[in-house]
């Protein structure tokens, strides 16, 4: 396939993902923006209004980032899982196999997918948070390049997840049992500054901890971490995820015989 | 234009991780143009050789070329080549067969505009335009089977790989298939098609390689293969009940189907004479009577009967 070629193909599969998304809005933008809508209400307005200001912002405003960033990971991570397992258990992802698209492209295609899908919910969940709190935008290229970076890593976990799945329970594991709780764990509803030791240190092997302090670095300008180690992590994440996924699609683990 | 034959394998082996031997060395050759049969009973290795085709099954050693290309060493240039119809339904139930039909498209890079206009083509000939923007769940079993030849068209393969098309479809549909496939073959494309309705392979396919046991038993011309046959079987229709005991006639095999139905194998290029005479002393009168068709059926079975396996 030559390179325009790609790029069709490219467009086909990201076009595919969000006219999936579209069609099921009620199971993939609705839940989480009900959701988050209730954490604004419960820890926000009324807990959050008993426990006073950390780092100079309202319990309210410095939740957000994290239930922002919390959204766009699960969202990520469980799109991609549910639509390449579901394209495999269908055994549609055969029309695929059977093409000329090099596996960069599938995996291309379906990390978008994923990263829109969790973009457009994290944009839904923000527009919400403005009904209970007000924020501002300290450094938008931090936010916005986090943002993306956690959201291309949690994809990539998602799909190498789907290549190993052979079940639906497969799909579920992960998120329930790693997911939640690294994601709860990591800084959203308190800053790592208050643990004491030795949590605070093994905070730090958290990494979903390095992107909520990252993506809330840049609209607060308010983070636990460094930014340089944050974006060494994200990025190092996406490097090592990214080569493993498309080491499996080219091996054809879990998908060619 | 190249020369080279659509399909040429080469001592084509495949050995499953626990163990089974599903091809032990297979070569084959379809010349472009052709409408080829693949036959084999289940579990002979018929889908394993489609999967290595399509890239679905690595090969565990020897290689297959497709109009020259390799499909392991250049698999992008191959699959370009290649059109599949499973034998399974691997249909998105959740999208439109329009949808389906230019994402098909689109995996090949056919932009949208000329994506669109091979769907209709395609789904207009498989009589399923009018289904075109329905949920894909709601078709039945056959409109299904047509959508992936739809499918399977849409980047006008030079190589289109039939896996049991016709399964489970009624007679008209399969026929309505068949005139589709002899269609397009006529136009240049070439067909590979297995079958499990021998009769169908028979009428349509010129060329035949029989798989059994992970081995071709036999390849050769559909009209070689028919010449190869020495018997006969004639269906006869009674005009009263069969009589308990049937007439031996010498060198005819005279078999009770039901009370008004006797069937008779005998000698190939053998006369009649004898045949009605023993009949009529028996006073068994005919009322009609008609070749059996499934003459391939006879064939396939003794090439694949047990203790046949190639050494």
């Amino acid at each position: 396939m030559n390179a325009r070629e790609q790029w069709v193909a490219l467009g086909t599969i990201v076009r595919r993902e969000v006219m999936r998304i579209l069609r099921i809005w009620g199971q993939t933008l609705m839940p989480p923006a009900i959701t988050m809508t209730l954490y604004f209400l419960i820890f926000g307005t009324l807990i959050g209004s008993r426990i006073g200001t950390l780092h100079g912002y309202t319990y309210m405003q410095y939740i957000t980032p994290g239930l922002v960033m919390m959204s766009v990971i699960t969202n990520s991570y469980g799109n991609i899982t549910s639509s390449f397992f579901g394209a495999k258990f269908g055994r549609y992802v055969e029309e695929m196999l059977v093409s000329p698209m090099p596996p960069l492209v599938i995996l291309g295609g379906y990390v978008a997918g994923a990263v829109l899908r969790g973009l457009l919910v994290g944009a839904i969940v923000l527009a919400l948070s403005l009904f209970f709190t007000h924020l501002t935008v300290v450094n938008p290229w931090v936010t916005a390049s986090s943002v993306l970076l956690a959201s291309v890593v949690f994809s990539l976990a998602g799909f190498i997840n789907a290549v190993y799945a052979r079940k639906f329970d497969d799909i579920a594991l992960v998120p329930t049992f790693v997911l939640t709780p690294l994601t709860y764990l990591g800084g959203v509803f308190y800053s790592v500054d208050q643990l004491p030791a030795p949590w605070r240190e093994i905070s730090h092997a958290n990494p979903i901890l390095y992107m909520v302090s990252a993506f809330r670095d840049g609209m607060l300008g308010a983070g636990d971490i460094a930014l340089g180690p944050a974006y060494a992590v994200m990025l190092g994440l996406m490097l090592v995820l990214g080569w493993v996924a498309i080491t499996l699609l080219r091996r054809g683990v879990g998908l060619r015989s | 234009m190249t020369t080279a034959p659509a399909l040429d394998i080469r001592d084509l082996r495949k050995t499953y991780p626990n163990g089974v031997e599903a091809l032990k060395g297979i070569s084959l050759t379809v010349e472009a143009g052709d409408l080829f049969a693949l036959l084999g009973p289940n579990g002979a290795g018929k889908s394993t050789l489609i999967g290595i085709l399509s890239s679905l099954v690595n090969a565990s050693g020897g290689e297959a070329r497709v109009f020259g290309v390799p499909v392991h060493a250049r698999r992008s240039e191959a699959m370009a080549l290649i059109g599949l119809v499973p034998q399974e339904l691997n249909l998105n139930q959740f999208e439109r067969p329009l949808d389906i039909c230019i994402n098909q498209a689109g995996f090949y890079g056919i932009p949208r505009r000329i994506a669109g206009e091979r769907a209709e083509k395609y789904l207009r000939e498989l009589k399923l335009w009018d289904k075109a923007e329905h949920s894909s769940r709601m078709l039945s079993g056959g409109m299904k089977r047509r959508l992936m030849i739809a499918r399977a068209m849409m980047n006008e393969p030079r190589l289109l790989i039939l896996d049991e098309p016709t399964a489970g479809v009624d007679i008209e549909i399969r026929r309505s298939m068949w005139q589709f496939v002899q269609g397009i073959n006529r136009a240049g494309t070439t067909v590979i098609l297995t079958t499990h309705y021998l009769e169908e392979a028979e009428n349509l396919c010129r060329n035949i390689a029989i798989i059994d046991h992970g081995r071709i038993v036999e390849h050769t011309t559909m009209r070689a293969l028919l010449a190869k046959l020495d018997v006969e079987t004639f269906v006869l229709d009674l005009a009263a009940h069969c009589p308990d005991a049937l007439p031996a006639p010498e060198g005819i095999a005279l078999r009770r189907i039901d009370e008004h139905t006797v069937e008779a194998e005998l000698p190939r290029g053998r006369d009649l004479n004898g045949l009605f005479a023993a009949l009529s002393a028996a006073g068994i009168a005919v009322r009609s009577m008609r070749t059996k068709s499934n003459r391939l059926e006879e064939l396939f079975v003794r090439l694949t009967a047990p203790g046949k396996e190639a050494a």
